[in-house]
């Protein structure tokens, strides 16, 4: 047995005097140690800028950054560290990918292929694009477990169809697409494929040679780093011939009045000053899941749904949303007669930390008929002693409410 | 069980949100809003009557957790016969109470049954829950036809 825990400061402070049992890494994952350092370590050792001093400090920053964008390349299995652009996060990301390609590939006889499944920050910024373009959203419907059909998703996909942008595992129902499958379904017309990394990168180990997905966004604050940092992967080739998202200092090779010209892959797209202390933060979170290795991840986080699963289902007048076979991350109920807003409210003061409300994703809570959901979502820190504590306290919201 | 949570969720609250009093959407209402919290996804809608200043019926609909609903239950019980002057002090001294603010013995007294969302000054995440149908009612006063939000 691993000692996890004892890696984050955090868990072993009290919430109102009880034993925090944190179960949101879906929000946002408890910050490691090593990550924290890092972080610490910058600011306090070394915090010049990157890429333009040409003293000792800026130096020392700009190989630690850089080191970054390799870790990163590892962890994903990208060809070239090229093809790894620093962003603010999962969501600046998308909207990178979708200002971008979008305005080169899209028109008004244009299709973006998305699922019900997709949070808020994977359909928004395609709604935007459309507005430029006149291009047009059509939506894989999921199934009663939580589910797509691959069927379904052959049946949408066209000539017509441009962008296909799709969540590696739901932020709501813990649902696992397969990204593979669907990657080839999209590829057989010219389509090009985003996906939402944000739930997956700290649970699944993500090959994006494998997958063959075109663009991969994840945040480096879902997998033990700092909140502000994030990655998206693109394919070299694509990333080559599409336009700048933002401009500004990093991202010229020139500059004069009549004309600009610009810097490769990946600065290109990283116009200003980044987040240095939080890239640094995001390198020691990439060792910090490696050291731990993802079948270790994979086989406890595994045990974890498939306990809660049970013991959620045990609980009276508790209806689980979101069954998908070999599901992760994440399990989302609710519970008869009582609001999702007043059981995270019960069980935060037994120091049980979880989601309540839409959960960033209204059109699922549509698909299930409710307006919201209690999630509890997992991370390498957590036992079956956190799900215990969890249906312990849902006993106290049944008492609070005679349930 | 914690004292915070009895506190929170009294026996009158949990019964307003059990069976809520003034429910359902009023036929020829004089002033009516529509209220979003969207971070949780509460949704209502507050229809009134009014005669002259004078607030003659109040009734909600919409959803929304345990202490939004009893609070829109409580509030449209309070309103009823108030002027509007008198309904909105009442949201200002509401306010007060919920966000832990100075809330003297006279104005708590003036608040009546109201006076029991006291408890929601220790969980401040709710302060919206417990203040959204009153933002509501504020905007129907005030005959504000777009659509008021907690955010």
């Amino acid at each position: 047995m691993i000692d996890i825990a004892a890696h984050f400061p955090i868990l072993s402070k009290p919430v109102h005097g009880k034993k925090l049992h944190y179960l949101d890494s879906g929000a946002t994952s408890l910050k490691a140690q090593s990550v924290i350092d890092a972080v610490n370590a910058y600011n306090a050792e070394y915090s010049a800028n990157v890429h333009r001093g040409t003293y000792y400090f800026s130096e020392i920053a700009t190989k630690r950054f850089e080191d970054v964008r390799e870790k990163v390349r590892t962890l994903i299995n990208a060809r070239s560290s090229h093809e790894i652009i620093f962003t603010k996060g999962t969501t600046d990301s998308i909207n990178l990918v979708a200002h971008a390609l979008g305005s080169q590939i899209l028109d008004s006889n244009s299709e973006i292929l998305l699922t019900t499944m997709e949070h808020h920050s994977n359909i928004v910024p395609w709604q935007l694009v459309c507005e430029r373009t006149g291009a047009k959203i059509v939506v894989a419907e999921i199934d009663d477990n939580g589910a797509l059909d691959i069927l379904k998703i052959k049946n949408l996909i066209n000539p017509r169809t441009k962008i296909v942008g799709v969540a590696h595992i739901s932020n709501a129902l813990g649902t696992v697409n397969d990204i593979k499958a669907i990657t080839e379904l999209a590829h057989a017309v010219g389509a090009k494929v985003v996906v939402d990394g944000a739930q997956a990168i700290a649970h699944v180990r993500v090959d994006v040679q494998d997958l063959n997905c075109d663009f991969y966004a994840f945040s480096a604050h879902k997998m033990y780093g700092p909140t502000g940092a994030g990655v998206l992967f693109g394919k070299r080739e694509l990333l080559d011939a599409m336009p700048p998202y933002q401009g500004g200092g990093d991202m010229i090779a020139s500059v004069t009045f009549e004309k600009t010209t610009y810097a490769k892959v990946p600065y290109k797209f990283e116009a200003g000053t980044p987040n240095i202390a939080g890239v640094i933060g995001l390198g020691a979170a990439v060792d910090f899941v490696r050291e731990i290795g993802f079948k270790w991840i994979e086989s406890h986080e595994d045990d974890l749904i498939a306990y809660a699963m049970k013991k959620l289902s045990e609980v009276k007048g508790l209806k689980l949303i979101g069954t998908a076979a070999h599901k992760k991350a994440a399990v989302s109920f609710v519970m008869e007669g009582v609001h999702p807003h007043d059981i995270a409210t019960v069980v935060d003061r037994h120091g049980v930390a979880i989601r309540a409300g839409h959960l960033c994703a209204q059109p699922v809570m549509k698909r299930f008929g409710v307006t919201a959901l209690s999630r509890a979502s997992f991370g390498v820190y957590n036992t079956r002693e956190d799900v215990d504590a969890l249906c312990a306290a849902l006993k106290s919201v049944s008492e609070v409410f005679g349930a | 069980m914690n004292d915070e949570l009895l506190e929170l969720y009294q026996e009158l609250i949990l019964d307003h949100n059990a069976r809520p009093h003034n429910f359902g959407a009023m036929q020829g209402s004089t002033h009516h809003a529509h209220g979003l919290n969207p971070l949780c996804g509460d949704d209502i809608e507050v229809f009134l009557q009014l005669d002259g200043n004078r607030i003659k019926d109040a009734k909600f609909s919409g959803h929304g957790c345990a202490i939004s609903k009893a609070s829109a239950s409580l509030m449209t019980d309070a309103v009823k016969e108030a002027s509007t002057e008198e309904a909105q002090a009442m949201f200002d001294v509401f306010h007060r109470l919920v966000t832990g603010e100075n809330v003297s013995d006279l104005e708590r007294e003036n608040l009546g049954k109201v006076a029991a969302f006291s408890g929601v000054k220790e969980f401040p995440a709710r302060v919206k829950c417990a203040s959204l149908a009153w933002h509501t009612l504020k905007a129907a006063l005030n005959q504000a036809h777009e659509q008021v939000s907690t955010e």
